[in-house]
C-alpha cells in the first residue's frame, strides 16, 4: 500500500495539507503508523512539519514551553523539569519513548495518554499557530485523532519541588500499559494545610479527566490518613472507567482509591 | 504507485533506493535493502523484534517511516560483526545460551547496544529497563539479562 508522506517546513503549510481529507498528522507515528499497519483505511496519507521550534524546549522565568515534536525520552532527560519527568518516563519502553511525542500523547485515547494526564494536572496551555487554549478546553473539544489543527507546543509553570506527584499503575513491570494513572498538583501552606489541589486521572474515561469532587474535599485538609479520607472517598465521583484487555471498568474503579491514597501519603 | 527515493547509511554503508511512499523502515530494510536482521513480529510496537538504532537512538522500525530517516545513520544487528568477529553482545548471547528460537534476538541485541552505547557499565535494573520493550517467548529473560551484563564486563575489560 502506498501512502504519501508530505513534509512541510512550516506548520501553516502542513495544516493546509491536512484540510484536504484523509491525511493524518505524523508525530512519532507510534499510534498512527500502527493504525495503518493494522489496516485502518481511513488514513490515506501522512503530513508532517519539520519547523525546529516544534522540537525545542524553552525554560525561562519559571515557565517552560515544550514543542509538540519533543519526545518523551528528551523530556525524561531534563533535570530542570523536576518530577514532571516521571510522567515522561512512564510512557512505553525505551524505543517508544524515543519516538512518542508530546503532540501525539495529547491525542492518545485511553489506555494511552499518561503524559497528557500530567499535563492536565499542570494546567498547561495548548498552543496552535493562531490561538492558545487551556488543556481542559482542548480535551473537551478537539483532542480527537480527526482534528485538523496542529498543536505546536504546550507551556506551563514548572511546579515547585514536592508539589507535583505522578503515579502510573500497570500490571506488567516495568512499563506495561496503564491500568490507570494519577497526577496531582497540590499547594500547601506553612502549616501543611492544602490550599489548592488539581487532580487528573487517566483511564477513568476515554480522555484524561479532573477529579473535581476530590479536589474540593482536599482543600483545607492535611495530607494525613485522616485528612485525606474525604478526598479518597470522593475520588471516583464522575468517573466512567474504560474496559480493555488490561483491566475492567470495575477493577479500575476498585483500585483507584487505593492508589490515590498511596500517592498522597507516599 | 508513488515511488520515492530514500538515502541513508546502513551499518556504515551509503544506501540509496527507491521505495513506495509510506513504507515502514522495517519493510524498506527487509524487502528493498536486503537486510533481514530486523524481524517483523507484531507491527504494533509491542514486541520489539524490529528494533534498530537510528542516529544513536533505539527505534521500532515497524512504526518508523523510511522517508523520515533521510540522511540518518541506521544500525542493525547485521552490521555488528566486524571482519567476522562477533560483537561482544553477540558473543555473550551465544555463550550464555540467551537465544532459543532467536526471533527476538536481533531486537534484544539492538536494545542492549543502545544501552551500552550510552551506559557502558549498567546495573541489572538498567538492563531490565533497556529491554522492557522487547518480548521474548522462550528464554524467560534471565539468560538475556546475564548476557548483557557479561558483554558490558567484557567491554570494560577490553577498554581497560
Ligand atoms: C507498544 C506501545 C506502548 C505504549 N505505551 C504507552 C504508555 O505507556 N503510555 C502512553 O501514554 N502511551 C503509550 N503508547 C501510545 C503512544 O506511543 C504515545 O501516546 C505517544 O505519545 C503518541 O505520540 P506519537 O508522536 O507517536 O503519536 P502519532 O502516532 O504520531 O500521532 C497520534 C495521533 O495524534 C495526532 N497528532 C500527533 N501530533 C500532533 C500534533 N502536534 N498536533 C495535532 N495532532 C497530532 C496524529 O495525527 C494521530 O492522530 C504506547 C504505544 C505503543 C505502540
Ligand atoms: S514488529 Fe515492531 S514492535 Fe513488533
Ligand atoms: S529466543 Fe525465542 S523469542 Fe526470544
Amino acid at each position: 500500500m502506498s501512502l504519501s508522506l508530505q513534509t512541510f517546513s512550516t506548520v501553516k503549510d502542513a495544516s493546509a495539507a491536512l484540510r484536504s481529507g484523509g491525511a493524518r498528522y505524523l508525530g512519532g507515528g507510534t499510534l498512527v503508523v500502527r493504525a495503518v499497519n493494522e489496516g485502518d483505511i481511513s488514513v490515506t496519507g501522512y503530513v508532517r512539519a519539520t519547523d525546529p521550534a516544534l522540537s525545542s524546549i524553552d525554560h525561562a522565568d519559571g515557565r517552560v514551553r515544550i514543542g509538540a515534536s519533543v519526545t518523551m525520552a528528551t523530556i525524561a532527560r531534563r533535570r530542570d523539569l523536576g518530577d514532571v519527568v516521571r510522567a515522561a518516563k512512564a510512557v512505553g519502553g525505551p524505543a517508544i519513548r524515543n519516538m512518542a511525542t508530546v503532540g501525539g500523547n495529547l491525542h492518545a485515547p485511553a489506555p494511552y495518554g499518561d503524559f497528557a494526564v500530567a499535563l492536565l494536572a499542570l494546567d498547561v496551555t495548548v498552543h496552535f499557530t493562531d490561538r492558545d487554549m487551556p488543556m481542559a478546553d482542548f480535551i473537551a473539544g478537539n483532542g480527537t485523532p480527526s482534528g485538523h489543527d496542529i498543536v505546536t507546543a504546550v507551556s506551563f509553570a514548572v511546579p515547585p519541588a514536592g508539589s507535583f506527584r505522578f503515579l502510573k499503575v500497570s500490571r506488567v513491570k516495568p512499563k506495561g500499559v496503564s491500568v490507570l494513572s494519577i497526577a496531582t498538583l497540590i499547594d500547601t501552606d506553612g502549616a501543611g494545610a492544602v490550599q489548592t489541589a488539581r487532580i487528573a486521572l487517566g483511564c477513568m474515561a476515554e480522555r484524561p479527566m479532573r477529579a473535581a469532587a476530590a479536589e474540593r474535599a482536599l482543600v483545607g485538609s492535611r495530607l494525613t490518613r485522616e485528612g485525606i479520607a474525604a478526598a479518597v472517598a470522593a475520588i471516583g465521583e464522575g468517573t466512567d472507567p474504560i474496559t480493555d484487555p488490561i483491566a475492567s471498568a470495575w477493577y479500575r474503579a476498585e483500585v483507584l482509591p487505593v492508589h490515590f491514597r498511596r500517592l498522597l501519603l507516599g | 504507485m508513488a515511488r520515492v527515493p530514500v538515502q541513508f547509511t546502513l551499518n556504515g554503508e551509503e544506501r540509496a533506493e527507491f521505495i513506495e511512499s509510506g513504507t515502514t523502515l522495517l519493510h524498506a530494510l527487509r524487502d528493498t535493502m536486503g537486510d533481514t536482521s530486523p524481524k517483523g513480529g507484531c507491527q504494533q510496537g509491542t514486541c520489539g523484534a524490529c528494533s534498530v538504532i537510528v542516529d544513536g537512538e533505539l527505534r521500532l522500525s515497524c512504526l518508523t517511516l523510511a522517508q523520515t530517516c533521510e540522511g540518518a545513520a541506521i544500525e542493525t544487528t547485521a552490521g555488528l560483526a566486524a571482519g567476522g568477529v562477533l560483537h561482544p553482545l553477540q558473543r555473550a548471547i551465544m555463550d550464555g545460551f540467551a537465544a532459543q528460537c532467536g526471533f527476538c534476538t536481533p531486537g534484544m541485541i539492538m536494545a542492549a547496544k543502545a544501552l551500552l552505547d550510552h551506559t557502558p557499565n549498567p546495573t541489572r535494573e538498567d538492563v531490565i529497563e533497556a529491554i522492557s520493550g522487547n518480548v521474548c517467548r522462550c528464554t524467560g529473560y534471565e539468560p538475556i539479562i546475564a548476557a548483557v551484563l557479561a558483554a558490558a564486563r567484557s567491554n570494560s575489560q577490553n577498554a581497560g
